[in-house]
């Protein structure tokens, strides 16, 4: 195996330009998906099974298919049906949005039934009404033992996010392939590849794991 | 001051409370005793509406908190509760947990709740606790922040369902000795618990419950030294 360096610096602005956009890819998706899988936790712990069973549904549809048919579906009949084009970016940040607040709802509501029902009902019992209970004294709570199961929901987003490289989003893996494809070389795209989502998810991890030893202590 | 009118309470199909009555009067102390399931707690968590009511009426202060017109969130801040798991805020220093209610619920400002907070603290005798987390304090220090901050909303009634069962031996006393000093105080209490001491000492009357309706009440003298009902002596043979 002999690694050709010089096609490697000349991709080396497209995988910067791929490795910012799928920077950008996960945070929109870690973003929306936070937002929403707020929403659709909270309303799957609703105690009317009728209201609360779309948002069981949702999960389990979201949960139980693979990623890469929901890009499919979303990038190819789903956004042309709103648009009336396809268009990449916009199918990959829908699909990480949407697959990521299911995993993430479950994150919420593990979080929020993780705390003891004394919690609650010492807190309405002063007098708080459930929302001042949830606000001061649930959700701080149950936000720390959130932080590494969404930790990890992140990290996983990030890999995921290379799904988007198959519906044409430029990403870091679409220029991978781009690569292969001109130069019929797989080493140098793919290594190269592996390693920037490596330092990517190393990074996201260390700052993970700093935020969640600064709340231990406080 | 309380008064429970025919209180039923049913889980599903399990009836906890048959038809309750009890009248408690401004400043009195009235304690329950009963074997183990026999409906104390559920009989006190009706009384600030932890648990739905099944049937019957409760009345704080001449305020129906059946009735759904009746604010309840008010009716819970005028009535403190203590419990058996202490249940403070473990993500909070014994001070905030003391000062978060008044805040939240009264409008009051940091600096007065923290006054507030401090002097509570003085009299349960926990002053230089008011910075450490909870986790930090033995259970019956955990108590004593417990009752303080439950009286940090100047409550007019007090529950307290077992304040000290869950606790080493040698804590029981540093707790009922808050208790005491409440009760000489006038607050109105409602004290479930095993302490017979405690109920000599400070009730002013004893109710013994089992199976979910009250067998029989009396004062504290009479009911433990001449027992009538045939299931009070069998329970007081055991517990005494
Ligand atoms: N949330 C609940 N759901 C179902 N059953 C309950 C619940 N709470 C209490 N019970 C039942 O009610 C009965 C009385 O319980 P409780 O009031 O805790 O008794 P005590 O405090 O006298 O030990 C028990 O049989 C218990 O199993
Ligand atoms: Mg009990």
């Amino acid at each position: 195996m002999d690694f050709q360096w010089d096609i490697l610096v000349e991709y080396a602005p497209f995988f910067l330009k791929g490795t910012l956009l799928t920077i950008g890819l996960s945070l929109a998706g870690i973003l929306i998906g936070t937002v929403l899988g707020l929403f659709i936790g909270l309303g799957k712990m609703m105690k009317n099974k009728f209201l609360s069973f779309p948002f069981s549904v949702y999960i389990t549809l979201f949960r139980g298919t693979p990623m890469l048919v929901q890009i499919m579906l979303i990038h190819f009949a789903v956004v042309p049906l709103f648009t009336g084009g396809t268009n990449g970016i916009a199918a990959a940040i829908l699909t990480l949005s949407l697959n990521s607040a299911a995993y993430i709802a479950e994150i919420f509501r593990a979080g929020i039934q993780s705390i003891d029902k004394g919690q609650m009902e010492a807190a309405r019992s002063l007098g708080m009404t459930h929302v001042q209970a949830m606000r001061y004294v649930i959700l701080p709570q149950a936000f720390k033992r959130m932080i590494p199961p969404l930790g990890n929901e992140f990290i996983v987003l990030i890999k995921e996010s290379s799904l988007a490289s198959l519906v044409a989003a430029p990403e870091l893996m679409y220029w991978g392939r781009a690569m292969q494809g001109q130069y019929f070389r797989v080493w140098e795209p793919y290594l190269t590849a592996a390693l920037i989502y490596l330092v990517l998810t190393l990074s996201l991890s260390f700052l993970l794991s700093r935020l969640e030893r600064r709340l231990s202590t406080e | 001051m309380i008064e429970v009118k025919n209180l039923k309470k049913s889980f599903g199909t399990n009836v906890v409370l048959k038809d309750i009555n009890v009248k408690v009067k401004p400043q009195e102390v009235v304690v329950v005793i009963g074997p183990s399931g026999s409906g104390k707690s559920t009989f006190l968590r009706c009384i600030n509406l932890l648990e739905s009511i099944t049937d019957g009426h409760v009345y704080i202060e001449g305020t129906d908190i059946t009735d759904k017109k009746s604010d309840i969130n008010k009716v819970r801040a005028e009535v403190g509760m203590v419990f058996q798991q202490f249940n403070l805020f473990p993500h909070k220093k014994v001070i905030e947990n003391i000062m978060l209610a008044p805040m939240k619920v009264r409008n009051t400002s940091a600096a007065e709740a923290r006054k507030k907070g401090l002097e509570l603290l003085r009299k349960v005798g926990l002053e230089d606790k008011a910075e450490a987390y909870p986790d930090s304090l033995s259970g019956g220090q955990k108590q004593r922040v417990a009752i303080a901050r439950a009286l940090a909303m100047e409550p007019k009634i007090m529950l307290f369902d077992e304040p000290t069962s869950a606790l080493d031996p040698e804590m029981v006393g540093e707790v009922l000795e808050v208790m005491k000093q409440l009760a000489k105080e006038g607050m109105t209490m409602v004290v479930v618990t095993h302490e017979m001491g405690f109920a000599k000492e400070v009730g002013d009357r004893v109710i013994f419950m089992d199976g979910g309706l009250i067998v029989e009440e009396n004062t504290p003298i009479e009911l433990f030294d001449h027992p009538k009902e045939d299931r009070t002596k069998a329970f007081l043979s055991k517990v005494l």
